[in-house]
């Protein structure tokens, strides 16, 4: 496992102890330059963001003429105007969108979490074999099976409903996270199973009482993606959802972009961020398992 | 282990053991996961093989039609347009992300000050970049009267359309796809905190300066990483969407210069419920992701270097 625990946040760098001799001194004038150097690039990448949020806080007209991030004053109108700017207040999209989520994050964590316990400790039949094809399905592209999938739930009479976009997670397709899963399962002693199996647990039990427990942090980093890319997703939700009533904040967004071209940006930029904010709040909250989420799949 | 490597993994390692097999509890444990294997992943790539070869709509049943799709593929001018743009695309985009991301994991050395700050700083974007909301600022930052020509024309510069423009508007989506190259930078980022310091020490000793222990130490340790994330990166970029969707309005515009593949094959499937043809183009998107993958892999053996 890598060290990527969170650093304590940084005493002012002025503080550091004196140099003692030149080269000390050339080191620190090296240092210095490069946190100016990373701090200019980290606010060039923010800045359309932070523009962003400060724009929806602008009247329409001054949105073209200010590239800078200092207020006038505070603009809120945005806000209200673009919250009933669609058929129904943005409220309900958000509504849509977070029962859609909640639910994708119950079947994501309930189904990969016991198909990875099964590929971590289990040993069945052409198990190797049922693996590689769990990994080759990480990197299937949803495009290839969009067609036959939108057939099939349209003939069960799914579409305009959520369940297109739940019950492909309630049956571990989001194999990415099953992955993820096994390979902290494969970190926990084995002992406490076997100890677990003498005392006469099955592995119904074991699964339950003792993996599940321990697998928290890989359970957390779970719900923050599952979150994050069930809320930021529009290709499934574009499709399957075509009815205004379902729409989700992807959508219903993307509606408001085509239904006002270029005349309202500042409600517009107001929704956005509002669209935002929920994301924003997962980041900050789960930024510890987000970071190892992608570096354990990426390394270990 | 990376799920590359796994994949490596099993095809090097030995058979399984004698021991007794858990073959009922497994069922049980992978009940959703094979049913999902079957109804919705594998089924469906089976499902669209066979509707390839047929005319449907939807609303008739499919009516089979031999290789009628595919010759039509061939004389598809959209098409072409959609694999040059996504070509290009996917080439760009993917090797400057990269590059950008291990310039900024090297950066982000061991034990900097505020390091949990800037990763955070750089890694947001990523987390943002495939939302309707940034691709809606883009539409605005890139536009006529966006930001972007508002800080040109401070400085005096006479900027332009840049989305309306068919020459510049692929490298706006260019840039966003870069900008995201945080999620890259944590996998480096861990990758290097990998490889022992005593490696660098040892060539210290020996004279070799910061440049040749680059690209004698940090790139061939780094490779399996750097290949990880090339793999990901282009099999991600090649389904970019919702950029390009929201910044064209779903048409791929301005003539059809941000005509993704997959923008393409939603409005052959979605706006003209053109599925058999739809189904084609998944097909061909399929084999084409999958002959850059293998040609990665293979390339891998000259350049990955692995260490175990």
């Amino acid at each position: 496992m890598t060290d990527l625990k969170h650093r304590p946040p940084p005493a002012a760098a002025v503080d550091a102890p004196p140099a003692r001799h030149p080269l000390g001194v050339a080191k620190r004038l090296r240092t210095t330059v490069k946190h100016l150097g990373l701090i200019l690039l980290a606010l060039i990448m923010l800045y359309p963001v932070l523009w962003m949020v400060v724009s929806s806080l602008r009247p329409n007209n001054e949105i073209f003429r200010s590239p800078g991030l200092v207020l006038d004053g505070l603009h809120t109108q945005n806000y209200g105007e673009g919250w009933d700017a669609l058929a129904s207040p943005f409220g309900h999209y958000l509504l849509n969108s977070a029962i859609v989520v909640l639910a994708c994050i119950i079947g994501n964590l309930v189904s990969c979490s016991m198909a990875a316990y099964a590929f971590a400790r289990l040993d069945f039949t052409g198990k190797r074999m049922w693996f590689a094809i769990m990994l080759g399905t990480i990197m299937l592209p949803i495009h290839v099976i969009i067609v036959p999938q939108y057939i099939l739930f349209s003939q069960l009479g799914w579409i305009n409903t959520f369940l297109p976009l739940i019950v492909p997670k309630l049956l571990a397709t989001d194999a990415f996270f099953v992955f993820l899963m096994v390979q902290f399962i494969r970190g926990l002693p084995r002992e406490l199973d076997e100890a677990a199996r003498i005392d006469g647990c099955g592995h119904g039990r074991i699964f339950w009482r003792i993996i599940l427990p321990l697998m928290k942090p890989a359970l957390a980093t779970t719900v923050i993606f599952t979150f994050i890319w069930t809320w930021n997703d529009f290709f499934s939700q574009l499709i399957y959802l075509t009815d205004p009533q379902m729409y989700t904040v992807p959508v219903a967004l993307r509606s408001f972009v085509d239904s006002t071209v270029n005349t309202s940006w500042g409600s517009m930029f107001a929704m956005s961020v509002v669209s935002l904010v929920p994301v924003f709040l997962a980041f900050l909250l789960g930024q510890r398992y987000l970071v190892k989420g992608i570096a354990t799949t990426g390394i270990k | 282990m990376s799920a590359l490597g796994e994949l490596r993994r099993i095809r090097g390692s030995a058979r399984g053991s004698p021991r007794k097999k858990d073959n009922r509890a497994a069922l049980l444990f992978l009940l959703p996961w094979f049913a999902g294997l079957g109804l919705i992943t594998v089924g469906p790539v089976a499902a669209s093989l066979v509707l390839g070869f047929t005319d449907y709509n939807l609303i008739q049943a499919p009516e089979f039609n031999g290789v009628d799709n595919f010759t039509r593929m061939l004389s598809d001018e959209r098409l072409y347009k959609a694999l040059r743009v996504t070509f290009i695309y996917v080439v760009v985009s993917v090797p400057v992300q990269l590059a950008c991301a291990l310039a900024l994991a090297m950066l982000l050395d061991r034990g900097l000050r505020g390091l949990a700050f800037y990763r955070s700083a750089f890694y947001l974007p990523s987390l943002l970049g495939s939302s309707v909301a940034i691709a809606v600022l883009w539409r605005q930052i890139f536009g006529a009267d966006g930001l972007v020509n508002q800080i040109l024309d401070l400085m005096g510069i006479q900027g332009r359309g840049w989305i309306s423009d068919p020459s510049t508007a692929l490298s706006t989506l260019i840039v966003l796809n870069v900008w995201t190259f945080g999620a890259p930078m944590i996998i480096f980022l861990a990758g290097l905190r990998q490889i022992p310091v005593m490696y660098y020490e040892a060539a210290q000793t020996d004279g070799a300066n910061r440049w040749t222990q680059f690209w004698r130490i940090t790139l061939p340790l780094l490779s399996p990483i750097i290949f990880f994330n090339l793999v990901l990166q282009i099999i991600h970029a090649f389904q970019s969407f919702t950029q390009a969707f929201v910044v064209s309005g779903g048409s791929g515009g301005p003539s059809d210069s941000t005509l993704f593949y997959t923008l393409y094959l939603y409005q052959r499937g979605f706006n003209s419920f053109d599925m058999g043809y739809a189904s084609a183009l998944a097909w061909l998107l399929l084999v084409i992701i999958a002959a850059f993958t293998a040609v990665n892999f293979w390339a891998a053996k000259y350049w990955v270097f692995y260490d175990d």
